[in-house]
C-alpha cells in the first residue's frame, strides 16, 4: 500500500473513533503513529505535541500535518489531514440536514433542553482545568482576569467587540512587556 | 456572499484557536452570533453533538454551520477554513521556519495569548449557564426548572470526582443531561 494512502486510512481511522477531540486523540494518535506505524519515535510526539500547544487550531489536526508532512511532504500533509477531517465531516453534515426536523418530535426537544444545562458547565470545567494547569504568576493570572472581566462585559452588554481584539490586546500587552524588559535588561548589564 | 463570508469567518477562528478545542468555542460564538448565521441556543445543541460525535469540536462546528448557511458547498468552505491556518503553520514550521517558536518574542506572544483564552472560555461558560437559566440581562427571567436542573447537574459533574477516578466524563454529562431533560421537560 502506497504511504499516502496508509496515511489517509490510519487517519481516518483516528478521525472515526475519537470523541470529544483533544488530549484523548494525542493518546489514540501516539498509539498508531509511534507504537504501531512507527512514524514517529517517543521523542517526535512530545515534540509535536508542544508545536500543537503553541499553534492554532486542533491538537489532532496539528498532529495529521506533523505526520503526514514528516512521511511524505505536501501529499502526505493533504492526506493525513483529510483522513482525519472526513469521517467527522460526513457524520456532521448528516446530522445538520436533519437536526431540525429530529427537534419538531417532542422528546428530542427536551432531551436537548436538558443538554443546554450541561454545555455551560462542560465549558466552564475545561476553563478550570487550564487554569489548574497554568503558572501562577501574577502576570498570567493578571492578564486571564482582565481578559474575563472583559469577555463577561462584552458578553452580558451584548457589545460587538469581537473575542480576536481581546486576544490581539493580551498579545500585544504581553510582547511590550517582554521588550521593554529586554531593553531595560541590556541597558542594566552595561552591553 | 455567504460562500467568502464563512471563509473568511472561519479562518478567523482557525487562526486565532489557540490551546485546543474549547478555546475556539468562543471565537465560534462570536463568528456565528455576529453574522447573525445561526441562534445562540442551536449553537448550544451543536456544542453538545459536536462533542458526542467523533472529531475535533471546532471542526464539527464548522461543518454544521457551513451546512446550514449554503449546503454542502458551505460545509466544505467552513471546513477547509477552519482547517487552513493550522495546517498552514505547521507545514511552515516544519518546513521553513523550524525555529519559529523558540524566538523570545514569539514566546512573549504566546504568553499573553493563552492566559487571555483561558479568561475568555471561563467566561463564555459561566455566561451561557446564567443565560440558560436567568434568560441574559435583557429579558431577565429566572427559569427555575433550569436552575435546578443546572444545579443538579454540576453537583453530579464536579461531585462524582471525589468517588470515581476521573469523575463523570462530558459525553457522559451530556447523556444524564439529555435523559434528565426528557424527564423534567416531559412532566412539567
Amino acid at each position: 500500500m502506497s504511504i499516502v494512502l496508509d496515511l489517509f486510512l490510519t487517519f481516518a481511522k483516528i478521525g472515526l473513533f475519537t470523541f470529544g477531540g483533544g488530549y484523548a486523540m494525542v493518546a489514540i494518535i501516539e498509539d498508531s503513529c509511534v507504537r504501531k506505524k512507527r512514524w514517529l519515535t517517543h521523542d517526535e510526539m512530545m515534540d509535536v505535541t508542544v508545536i500543537a500547544e503553541s499553534t492554532p487550531g486542533p491538537i489532532a489536526i496539528n498532529c495529521a500535518t506533523y505526520v503526514g508532512y514528516k512521511q511524505k511532504g505536501l501529499a502526505g500533509a493533504v492526506a493525513a489531514t483529510v483522513g482525519m477531517v472526513l469521517p467527522s465531516f460526513c457524520i456532521i453534515f448528516v446530522i445538520s440536514v436533519f437536526l431540525d426536523d429530529f427537534l419538531e418530535i417532542k422528546w428530542i426537544a427536551h432531551a436537548f433542553a436538558g443538554v443546554k444545562a450541561a454545555v455551560g458547565i462542560i465549558i466552564l470545567d475545561a476553563g478550570l482545568k487550564m487554569v489548574r494547569k497554568m503558572q501562577n504568576k501574577p502576570f498570567p493570572r493578571g492578564i486571564m482576569i482582565c481578559s474575563f472581566a472583559a469577555m463577561l462585559v462584552i458578553d452580558v452588554l451584548a457589545l460587538r467587540v469581537s473575542t480576536i481584539i481581546l486576544m490581539l490586546i493580551a498579545a500585544a500587552v504581553s510582547l511590550s512587556v517582554f521588550l521593554v524588559r529586554h531593553w531595560a535588561g541590556k541597558e542594566g548589564t552595561g552591553r | 456572499m455567504i460562500y467568502l463570508e464563512l471563509l473568511a469567518g472561519f479562518i478567523k477562528v482557525g487562526l486565532f484557536a489557540f490551546g485546543g478545542a474549547y478555546a475556539a468555542i468562543p471565537l465560534i460564538r462570536d463568528v456565528v452570533l455576529s453574522y447573525g448565521w445561526i441562534e445562540d441556543e442551536m449553537l448550544t445543541y451543536m456544542i453538545a453533538v459536536s462533542e458526542s460525535t467523533p472529531g475535533p469540536i471546532m471542526v464539527n462546528l464548522a461543518t454544521y454551520v457551513g451546512s446550514t448557511q449554503a449546503g454542502l458547498p458551505g460545509a466544505l468552505i467552513a471546513t477547509a477554513a477552519v482547517v487552513l491556518p493550522s495546517f498552514v503553520i505547521i507545514l511552515l514550521i516544519m518546513a521553513i521556519l523550524k525555529r519559529l517558536l523558540k524566538y523570545p518574542s514569539v514566546q512573549a506572544v504566546l504568553r499573553g495569548l493563552k492566559p487571555c483564552i483561558v479568561g475568555v472560555i471561563l467566561a463564555t461558560g459561566l455566561y451561557m449557564i446564567f443565560k440558560n437559566c436567568f434568560g441574559g440581562v435583557p429579558g431577565f427571567s429566572p427559569d427555575i426548572t433550569a436552575i435546578l436542573l443546572t444545579a443538579a447537574l454540576a453537583a453530579l459533574y464536579f461531585g462524582s470526582r471525589r468517588f470515581m477516578k476521573n469523575g463523570i466524563s462530558p459525553i457522559g454529562l451530556i447523556g444524564i443531561s439529555a435523559a434528565a431533560g426528557i424527564i423534567v421537560y416531559g412532566l412539567v
